[in-house]
């Protein structure tokens, strides 16, 4: 029977052969994606910075500019006003400041931006409306930053009592990237970005350890094997020997996600977007950047010598 | 050499078919609801009846919640303002630390209540030598407090300066209040959402404060606010004066109130109240003898006998009735009442009376709330996302299983019977726990559909590899599972770290996308090095072959 082969049965690609290209680009995408987001600012939705977001349906094309007319005598600060592509209805999202620097905004001012907007399209209906106080929001930021680095440490002590510190650094260095450089993407498109990115990053993080730790998994027992051969040789050799299972799992689940990013609604298509995004780059990191960084810092070979000093590898040994 | 014993078959197929059982209701969405509602209907009467219609009564009914963003409903955090009930405290302590002192006025002095802080009591007494008896005096008002943290302190912070005495609730004490002051906030949201009769709201306590109410299929926050937003606090107190004046000057133990029906009226009344809304035993929508709406009220028997002697102490005197610091009426006392029952009149509507009753049966709130967070999400657009998860979640999964078979032919097929499994035994848990599928959650399973069968390909990529070098196909698979073990768990804990970070850490949609991921970790994993392999193992039992194709 044939089979359908994403790569030939043996391999012996070169991955680490521009490695100072690649890493170079890992570098330049960081550092531009931490300029992006000190530069431009990410486009934060309600969750971290209070205010009302409404979600209009109307049986009538959008009319952005009328909308605008129609609320700006209100006095409410701040509006913005877009319309959501991709659905079947005419939908819209506006999007209130707060009012004051406690409560939500109050169901008074939602329902005179609800007979402004009928004056315009008597057809106009609102089909959500969520409102954050400025006391809430603050604290979620805390919590999203909390929890991204929760992750990382939790990620980081793990892989350390698994593997060995170069194993952790090299991960969890990689992960700053992945993260790093999606914040990047949704601050150059000015995605909104809420309490689901966050989830998404976390869905990145968790995914890209995921394939992360199966090729140390197997350099590890390559290492073992191969106790003479140069690093970047054995490096080589586990990249090319799991690079079929890598491009069967990240194929699968992209398979998945673009059916949800066309098929699952315009409501998630931030967060399934950030995700999607975030395997692709996951993918890339575990070998151009986790492994490059393990390259560089070099691991213990000579297991003869038990100069182990805590590094913490007792627990390592479940598959020796 | 490929063996599984008898048991670990029953145990792994029991399983399995309990998943499946467990997620079986979920297909009949409509019809098990339908079930549960009249089984909820039935059970409180005490009666046994089984509803008519429907479900199985021996197949398990629970289903999978769907969250606000799903079926639309009414979303709201809401906070407590504790530090009320301090003031309330406060205000009634005032005239028995009168009466105190009064008994004592040859050592203190004169005594007069000074103007302060809410939650504070500031007293001037006349003979400021007599301080040390004045605090002593008050002390014996105070009581152990009642929380298991701070047993033995004192519930009251009495002090004095000069000829200035303090009195205020203690740091344990105000602790305690606080705790109890949102607990039983949260038990009086709850009965007057049970009173209204909606279907599986959620109202729970966030952080030490706050509140979170989530209704479904309520039209929008606002009716929710109308519900739980008016604290219904009804006192009963002495009227000093009336006037028009809004800037009249207000005495200590004093406080300036408007009428609620004459704009411009307002109401000089003794702080402290004569009875409180806490004494009421009943309350129903009537009428007056004008044919008026009002509202009937009884007090139980220690409201009654306070509100017996007040009114007989002072006929001739009017008094107000006053409801969320606006005053309702304020009759003149006609006549002793005895018996503790009598009507509330005031410009009411039917409807206005009728919500009054509900509210002043259902408890007051023993503080107001701010509100932090409102949601409200249509139920048109909770419809169409779900019908776009749904539709996501069969393309995605189909797309899975023809690029898996595509790939690994009958191992792929294998793989594929694992991953419905998965998916059934997903749904069967949520069920069994109870928990809430959001929209976000849906993206979760179908990412579990995509990571899902890495398991399975971590072992059919090692079972390929070993074939190259194994002595049979038997041998090839043994290796392929035990070597590719350490990969899948080490993978799958570092993802299962991060799910539960996210439900520690989340709120809501991320919560619900936290459950679903860690839940499909642990399926798959199952279904990966358990279901996947005995189906291998049976297959080559039966079909023993010499060479085997991955």
């Amino acid at each position: 029977m044939r089979r359908l082969k994403l790569v030939p049965e043996e391999t012996h690609y070169d991955f680490f052969k521009y490695r100072t290209i690649t890493f170079g680009i890992s570098a330049v995408a960081v550092v531009a994606s931490i300029i992006l987001w000190l530069t431009m600012g990410l486009n934060f939705g309600i969750d971290f910075r209070g205010g009302s977001t409404i979600r209009t349906q109307s049986e009538q094309p959008v009319d952005v500019a009328a909308y605008r007319q129609a609320i700006s005598p209100l006095g409410l600060g701040d509006i913005v006003i877009t319309e959501v592509f991709g659905t079947s209805d005419h939908v819209a999202s506006i999007r209130i400041q707060s009012q004051n620097d406690q409560d939500s905004v109050s169901s008074a001012t939602i329902d005179k931006v609800e007979k402004a907007l009928q004056g315009v399209d008597s057809s106009i209906k609102f089909t959500s409306v969520e409102s954050v106080g400025p006391k809430v929001s603050g604290e979620l930021i805390q919590t999203a930053f909390l929890a991204v680095g929760a992750s990382l440490a939790a990620i980081l002590l793990y892989i350390w009592l698994r593997f060995e510190w170069q194993f952790a650094l090299g991960a969890v260095i990689a992960l700053f990237h992945d993260v790093l450089v999606t914040i990047g993407i949704f601050a150059l498109f000015q995605i909104k970005f809420d309490l689901t990115v966050i989830a998404a990053l976390l869905t990145i993080i968790g995914y890209s350890i995921n394939d992360t730790v199966v090729i140390f998994d197997r350099l590890r027992e390559n290492l073992r094997k191969y106790k003479t051969k140069p690093l970047i040789d054995v490096m080589n050799l586990s990249v090319n020997e799991t690079l079929s299972r890598t491009l069967m799992t990240s194929g699968t689940t992209l398979i998945a996600l673009i059916a949800l990013l066309v098929l699952g609604g315009d409501v998630i298509r931030g967060f399934v977007f950030a995700i999607t995004w975030g395997v692709v780059v996951g993918t890339y990191s575990s070998v151009y950047v986790a492994k490059n960084i393990v390259l560089w810092l070099g691991v213990k070979r000579d297991w003869t010598k038990k100069s182990n000093g805590g590094k913490g590898n007792q627990f390592a040994n479940i598959d020796a | 050499m490929l063996h599984i014993e008898t048991w670990k078959r029953v145990l792994i197929w029991g399983l399995v078919a309990l998943g499946l059982l467990l997620a079986l209701p979920n297909a009949f969405y409509g019809r098990v609801e339908a079930y549960n509602d009249e089984l909820k209907a039935a059970q409180p009467d005490g009666s046994d009846a089984e509803p008519a219609s429907g479900w199985v009564s021996w197949l398990p009914h629970g289903l999978v919640n769907l969250g606000l963003d799903l079926r639309g409903g009414a979303h709201l955090l809401a906070e407590v303002r504790t530090q009320e009930v301090y003031k309330t405290r406060m205000d009634a302590l005032w005239p028995e630390v009168r009466d105190l002192l009064r008994d004592k006025r040859d050592t203190v002095g004169t005594i007069r209540l000074q103007p302060s802080d809410d939650g504070t009591l500031k007293i001037r007494i006349g003979n400021a030598e007599g301080m040390s008896a004045a605090i002593a005096a008050v002390k014996t008002l105070a009581q152990p407090v009642s929380s298991v943290t701070a047993a033995g302190a004192s519930d009251l912070d009495v002090s004095g300066q000069g000829d200035l005495l303090t009195v205020q609730l203690s740091e344990a004490e105000k602790a305690a209040t606080d705790d109890r002051t949102v607990k039983q906030s949260l038990e009086i949201i709850r009965r007057r959402i049970d009173e209204v009769g909606t279907r599986e709201p959620t109202i729970q306590r966030e952080g030490s404060d706050r509140i979170l109410i989530e209704v479904p299929g309520l039209g929008s926050a606002q009716e929710l606010k109308d519900i739980i937003g008016t604290t219904a606090q009804l006192t009963f107190q002495p009227v000093v004066s009336r006037t028009t004046n809004k800037d009249t000057a207000v005495g200590a133990g004093q406080e300036l109130l408007p009428a609620s029906d004459e704009k411009g009226v307002y109401y000089l009344l003794e702080s402290a109240p004569v009875v409180s809304g806490e004494d009421l035993t009943d309350a129903q929508p009537t009428f007056d003898q004008n044919g008026n709406p009002a509202v009937s009220f009884k007090f139980n028997v220690s409201g009654a006998r306070r509100f017996g002697d007040y009114t007989a102490q002072n006929i001739g005197s009017p008094f107000a009735i006053v409801l969320d610091d606006q005053v309702i009426s304020a009759p003149v006392i006609q006549a002793h009442i005895a018996g503790g029952s009598g009507i509330i009149t005031g410009n009411f509507t039917v409807e206005q009376s009728t919500n009054l009753a509900v509210l002043l049966r259902a408890g007051a709130l023993p503080a107001g709330l701010n509100f932090l967070e409102e949601r409200t999400i249509g139920p048109e657009l909770g419809a169409d996302s779900i019908h776009a998860g749904t539709v996501a979640c069969i393309v995605a999964g189909i797309a899975v299983l023809v690029f898996m078979f595509a790939s690994y032919g009958l191992f792929g097929v294998f793989a594929n019977i694992a991953l419905v499994i998965n998916m059934c035994l997903i749904f069967g848990i949520l069920s069994l726990i109870g928990a809430t599928l959001t929209l976000p959650g849906i993206a979760g399973i179908v990412l579990t559909i995509g990571m899902a069968v890495d398991a399975n390909v971590l072992v059919f990529e090692r079972i390929r590899e070993e074939l190259k070098t194994a002595k049979g196909p038997a041998r090839a698979i043994e290796l392929g599972y035990d070597r590719a073990l350490s990969a899948i768990v080490d993978a799958n804990i570092t993802t299962f770290i991060i799910a539960v970070i996210l439900f520690v850490l989340g709120t809501g949609p991320v919560q619900g996308f936290a459950v679903t991921l860690g839940i499909g970790i642990v399926t798959s994993v199952f279904t990966a090095i358990y279901v996947t392999r005995l189906l291998m193992v049976m297959w080559f039992e039966r079909a023993r072959p010499k060479k085997i194709e991955v």
